[in-house]
């Protein structure tokens, strides 16, 4: 086994850092302290293909794969987790099951606008009774005609508002299995702009302050019927499914929190001097790093395999890479809050000041524990896989 | 329109700089960048191929690791890439790189050239111009703006009191300045384009017009005498707080037989 990265991951690391060095870092602190969606970020990364990496070149994609898409967000939020975070949502959940269930027709009609950036995409599972036990689910979908009919609404949705394409999970009936009633559960593509679609509550956050978390509320609101995506009543495995690679983009973006927040603070403890002499040369600053550097690397091969699983899946279409996800985020999940919290703590008073990027990078890796699963719900993934 | 863009790969200034002892840049054991002004060269080219529509080939000499700045163009968008690399070749000053850039220029196919104004380590500012007199073709330097009209290329030129307005009939060659373009990124579909793409790669034999005794150190009419990096200053002394200060300066001068 060689952990030595081909040429072309060389300079996608580099493509990255550097787009994240000179257009992302800028606006970081800016976005965060106005709550201000980077529209303009997503311009450029639209133009550099950075929303369609791991998008097949016949449908408007870059041709990469999962793994170049990971090194994307990682290097994203080294600099800016909520830049990460747009561009994990958009693609991870919303493009990818688009990718992997949608009809020729949906493929055609959505993925070469969603790939080259034009439109943004997002995902709503989550509702207020309703995150990880899907069973909960209160949204409505009924056919009528040739139309679905959508009532109910989801929460904490990122790209909330900013998005334009929306993959919506809703009940569409009730099932028997094993002589239990259980809801019938579906997988729909909604539009922005569709009558009865609209937004309620912009969630006020602790971090990841510049994404558009929003509420979406759906009253009568009618879809054609060619936009359910995937087979009527296979919604839940979808959106199981979409959120294991969701989780490899989380894993990403928690990696490269853990990482800036390191970076940043390496830089800081040699130039801070205490008692005459920089912090660097104080044996607990260096044990500290020590082991946040060890967590790091470790997080990173946990997601770098997760991705390099999943590009085997869109080879063969049979490789799980469930197990990985979880196990990626979760550790990545935790690393960053370890590391982060230990960066600010190493940065003294200075840490817990907004003008020093690892205060913003603390606040931001918290969420990386909880959303597109919490972390206890990894592990119920992982222990569930290996107690079967 | 077919296009040739020389490129240079050059030292980071960020990584520090290391000589052989010859006096010549050690190239293999420093971090490298596309020089800058051949970057805004290549993004003008880009820019008239996304206009007008044109094959774009970028070329450079160096060693077998300057195929990184030719896979880094085509990740750009350039189409194809040509290296010049042979050990004969090396320790070329701007003589012998011109000499030896116009041989392989013999052999490739060009309406345009266009190459950086000048490159961040040595700053010389002459292969471009001698290029085009090698080839005989009209030359037109520090380029700010770049258009083309039928079969010739109208250019705005930086002066230090303006700019000059110049027509020129292709085949030309145009100098670029930096400051001409803010040259695109990389798109991650291009990198993998780019590391696919195979890289030509021609060696003395395949120069075309060219005399041993133009190329590599020996073909090369400059000698350096010495190079160095830059020297740090020492921290320099401070006069103790209860010192004269003109009395005491004056007593270090004279100390350094300097007064």
């Amino acid at each position: 086994m060689d952990f030595t990265l081909d040429k072309k991951y060389e300079m996608a690391q580099n493509l990255f850092r550097e787009f994240a060095q000179n257009e992302v870092k800028p606006l970081a602190q800016e976005i965060d302290e106005e709550h201000r969606f980077p529209r303009e970020t997503v311009e450029k990364m639209a133009k550099y293909g950075f929303l369609g990496i791991p998008v097949a070149k016949e449908d408007g994609g870059q041709g990469c794969d999962p793994l170049t898409y990971v090194m994307c967000v990682e290097e994203l939020s080294k600099v800016c987790g909520t830049t990460g975070v747009i561009v994990s949502a958009h693609t991870s959940l919303c493009v990818d099951p688009i990718q992997t269930y949608g009809t020729p027709e949906q493929k055609a009609k959505y993925l070469p606008d969603l790939a080259s950036g034009k439109k943004l995409g997002a995902f709503g599972l989550t509702e207020p009774g309703a995150g990880t036990d899907a069973q909960g689910q209160q949204t409505k979908a009924v056919l009528d005609g040739d139309e679905w009919v959508l009532n109910g609404s989801k929460c904490f949705i990122t790209n909330g508002k900013e998005a334009d394409v929306y993959i919506v999970i809703a009940v569409t009936g009730i099932v028997e299995k094993r002589g239990r009633k259980m809801k019938e559960i579906s997988a729909f593509i909604v539009d922005k702009g569709t009558p009865g679609f609209t937004f309620g509550t912009k969630e006020n956050k602790m971090g990841i302050c510049a994404s558009s978390t929003y509420e979406l509320i759906f009253t009568d609101c009618r879809i054609p019927k060619d936009n359910l995506l995937g087979q009527k009543g296979k919604g839940f495995g979808i959106a199981m499914h979409t959120l294991d690679g969701g989780r490899i983009g989380i894993a990403a973006q928690a990696l490269g929190l853990a990482e800036g927040a390191l970076e940043t603070t390496i830089n800081y403890v040699k130039e801070r001097k205490q008692f005459g002499r920089s912090i660097a040369q104080f044996q607990n600053t260096q044990f500290v790093l020590a082991d946040l550097a060890t967590k790091v690397e470790a997080a990173k091969l946990l997601v770098y395999k997760a991705a390099m699983k999943k590009a085997q899946y869109q080879q063969d279409h049979k490789t799980s890479y469930s197990v990985e996800a979880a196990m990626a985020k979760l550790y990545a999940a935790e690393a960053a809050m370890e590391v982060t919290t230990k960066c600010v703590q190493l940065h003294g008073g200075y840490g817990y000041i907004k003008e020093y990027d690892v205060e913003r990078m603390m606040r931001d890796a918290k969420i990386t524990e909880i959303y597109e699963g919490t972390s206890e719900v990894q592990r119920m993934v992982i222990s569930a896989n290996i107690l079967n | 329109m077919k296009i040739v863009v020389c490129i240079k790969q050059v030292p980071d200034t960020k990584g520090g700089v290391k000589f052989n002892p010859d006096g010549t840049l050690d190239r293999g054991a420093m971090l490298t960048i596309m020089n800058p002004d051949d970057k805004a060269g290549l993004e003008a080219a880009l820019r008239l191929k996304d206009q007008y529509g044109a094959e774009v080939t970028v070329l450079t000499m160096g060693l077998p690791k300057a195929a990184d700045v030719l896979q880094e163009a085509i990740a750009m968008g350039a189409d194809k890439g040509v290296l010049v690399t042979d050990r004969v070749l090396g320790g070329a000053d701007t003589w012998a790189t011109s000499t030896t850039l116009a041989g392989a220029l013999r052999k490739l196919e060009y309406d345009l050239i266009i190459t950086g104004r000048q490159a961040i380590d040595g700053d010389t500012a002459q292969v471009g111009p001698q290029i085009a007199e090698h080839l005989g073709l009209p030359v037109i330097s520090y380029a700010q703006e770049i258009k083309l009209e039928n079969d010739s290329i109208v250019v705005k030129r930086q002066y230090d009191d303006g700019y000059h307005m110049l027509k020129a009939k292709l085949p030309c060659l145009i100098t670029a300045l930096s400051e001409l373009n803010e040259p695109r990124y990389m798109t991650p579909g291009g990198i993998f384009k780019a590391v696919e793409t195979e890289i030509t790669t021609l060696g003395r034999a395949d120069l075309v017009d060219v005399d041993d005794s133009n190329i590599g150190l020996n073909g090369s009419p400059t000698k350096i005498a010495k190079a160095s990096d830059k020297v740090k200053k020492g921290q320099g002394e401070m006069a103790p707080e209860d010192a004269d200060p003109v009395a005491y300066i004056v007593g270090k001068l004279k100390d350094k037989h300097v007064i």
